[in-house]
């Protein structure tokens, strides 16, 4: 049928008609990255459910089976551990050849040593993925894209992708209409933005409405190392590694091992030159690669992240998802997408796509993730303290240690560390820990003992291998 | 390529039966089987297979286990802590949709079965009040 017959059709049906999805509704989705995806498959999902005859469509130019830049959404790459288990429970299981790598541990390197921590269950539930099909003149990989992936379920649940890229989002009387760069435009009940935050599709909305502010965003820097599996294994093993260096506006820095490839990750305050230099120059860093000498890296991006929500999140048929609307700070944003996505979906079928329906049924979720980011600022806040004073480093570290060391001890710092570097937990659960009169006091004591002439944190760092879970 | 959750050997328990447990499993990859110990014999119960998953009632009950599972083959299993299950319910009553879909699926399963049982039970109770050989 003629797109625009169709439309006229769909919006003289709507004149006057209550905001719900019925038999025949038709769904926009802007972006096929992990939000676009997983709500495209909720929402089927769940129409399927409920009898409701509803199509999706999938605008997404770029081709998830390309290396480089042309089919990646510009990540670092971590499916955290509340996601692989919500996922697991929702019965989406990531194949073997979407896993790059299963992180059993994070490795935590300061000025004052290094410690490993292990995962509480000795069990691989951290996924390092590629967004794309790996770096740019990689080699061909016998794997898969997770976003391929996730788009692969939306399709086998229903969805159609149009490789079109959108440029305009209009409001077309009741309806709302999708323009694409090639003059393609069409009208749908519902348009659902998860485009990211990347996209210049949301600049365009902004200026369009002053009602509209889209979210904030700082500039990061992701890079990929060409290693090879064998010396991976050997030097970065399936642990993570981070850094809590004293390099101010740096908030967390990160290598991820992924087959023949270490991703880095940076986060902080607009990633530049300098900070990335004063990085790069850190021992702490130098001496987790071969020979102590940073290989070339073979492809980087500097995209954004949110870092402040898109106010408000949605509107008369139109709700934004993932990182577009709002997202967790600095960690897990792939478990923030899957989250607001499900809300979404869950909003459009059971009670309506007006703008009071998400504002009741969907707004209070962002809420909580924004609440829970006030939080998290005063956790990084923390955080950035530790990274400034050395004898709060060596207290951690001690502390660390000791807990790694001792068998069913219980780990306080450990966990806490765990949950904050793989974004496991909510800040406000990890802050509340940190309250806890034993972890106070055992924190204190390890300030003390950590700090003691002759104590291990204060003797000078010596080669990696030589000690098991504390390397001083 | 690369795996995620805990790699089990051939005939290796994975939970183990009159065991209090927090968790419940996703099989990964492999087959798993259930199996009911009772005065030193074994009854299997049901055998189990990629993306199903089993220990699911330490999720709703503070109950021991009920069962023995085991790997049949190299198997690998994730586990899903009930203090993250818990919570994802809390903010989305949705996640145990499956749960509750999967459990539903295996009370008719045993009420077929005590249907069957109850049929035999009664066709040999006939016979042997008739008298008539098994």
């Amino acid at each position: 049928m003629n797109p625009g017959l169709l439309s006229e059709r769909l919006r003289i049906r709507h004149q006057g008609l209550p905001r719900v999805l019925q038999d025949g509704s038709r769904i926009a989705v802007v972006g096929a990255g992990p939000a676009g995806s997983m709500f495209s498959y909720f929402l089927l999902n769940m129409a399927e459910a409920v009898a409701l005859d509803v199509s999706v469509d999938m605008f997404e130019p770029r081709h998830f089976c390309h290396r480089g830049p042309a089919g990646c959404n510009h990540c670092g790459g971590i499916v955290s551990e509340s996601l692989v288990q919500r996922l697991a429970t929702e019965g989406i299981i990531l194949p073997d050849d979407v896993v790059q790598r299963g992180i059993e541990s994070y490795t935590l390197h300061m000025d004052v040593g290094d410690v490993e921590i292990a995962t509480p269950l000795m069990e691989k539930r951290i996924a390092a993925i590629y967004r794309g099909n790996g770096p740019r003149d990689s080699e061909p990989l016998d794997t898969h894209s997770f976003d391929g992936y996730l788009l692969e379920l939306a399709q086998q649940k229903g969805a159609t992708v149009i490789n079109k890229l959108v440029t305009d989002v209009r409001r077309n009387g009741e309806l709302m209409s999708v323009h694409c760069a090639d003059q393609f435009s069409d009208s749908y009940d519902l348009v659902v933005m998860a485009t990211g935050v990347n996209s210049r599709l949301m600049e365009s909305l902004e200026n369009q409405t002053q009602e509209f502010h889209r979210p904030g965003r700082t500039k990061t820097f992701i890079c990929e190392f060409h290693l090879g599996r064998k010396v991976i294994r050997e030097t970065f093993g399936p642990s993570m590694h981070v850094f809590l260096l004293d390099i101010p506006r740096l908030e967390f820095a990160a290598l991820i091992p992924k087959g023949d490839y270490v991703t880095l990750c940076l986060l902080g305050d607009d990633i530049d030159d300098e900070l990335m230099s004063r990085f790069f120059a850190s021992p702490e860093v130098q001496n987790c690669f071969p020979d102590a000498t940073i290989p070339v890296h073979v492809c980087h991006c500097y995209p954004r992240i949110n870092i402040k929500p898109s106010n408000p999140a949605y509107g008369n048929r139109l709700v934004m998802i993932g990182d577009s609307g709002t997202t967790r700070l600095f960690k897990d944003g792939i478990g923030a997408a899957y989250r607001t996505a499900k809300a979404a979906a869950k909003t459009a079928i059971f009670h309506g796509v007006g703008a009071e329906d998400f504002k009741t049924h969907y707004a209070p979720l962002c809420r909580k993730i924004n609440k829970d980011n006030r939080v998290g600022k005063v956790v990084f806040g923390f955080g950035g303290m530790v990274q400034k004073a050395r004898f709060a480093r060596r207290g951690v570290l001690r502390m660390t240690a000791n807990e790694q060391s001792q068998e069913g001890s219980r780990r306080r710092m450990s966990g806490v560390l765990w949950d904050l570097f793989s974004g496991s937990a909510t800040y406000t659960d990890i802050f509340l820990r940190t309250l806890h009169p034993a972890y106070v006091v055992s924190l204190l004591w390890s300030l003390v003992a950590g700090n003691m002439p002759g104590s291990a944190a204060r003797k000078e760092p010596v080669p990696r291998d030589e000690t098991d879970h504390v390397r001083h | 390529m690369a795996s995620l959750g805990k790699e089990y050997k051939d005939g290796e328990v994975i939970v183990r039966q009159g065991e209090t447990g927090n968790c419940m499993f996703v099989i990964q990859k492999g087959e798993v089987e259930a199996v009911a110990e009772s005065e030193g014999r074994e009854l299997r119960l049901r055998t189990m297979g990629v993306n199903e998953f089993f220990g699911e009632m330490a999720l709703f009950e503070q109950a021991t286990r009920t069962a023995t599972v085991r790997a049949l083959g190299p198997a690998r299993v994730l586990t899903i802590d009930k203090k993250n299950f818990l919570g994802g319910i809390h903010e989305d009553p949705s996640l145990a949709f499956r749960i509750v879909q999967t459990m539903s699926h295996r009370i008719r399963d045993l009420t077929d079965r005590i249907r069957d049982l109850t049929d035999r039970l009664a066709t040999y109770e006939e016979d042997s009040e008739s008298g008539s050989p098994e």
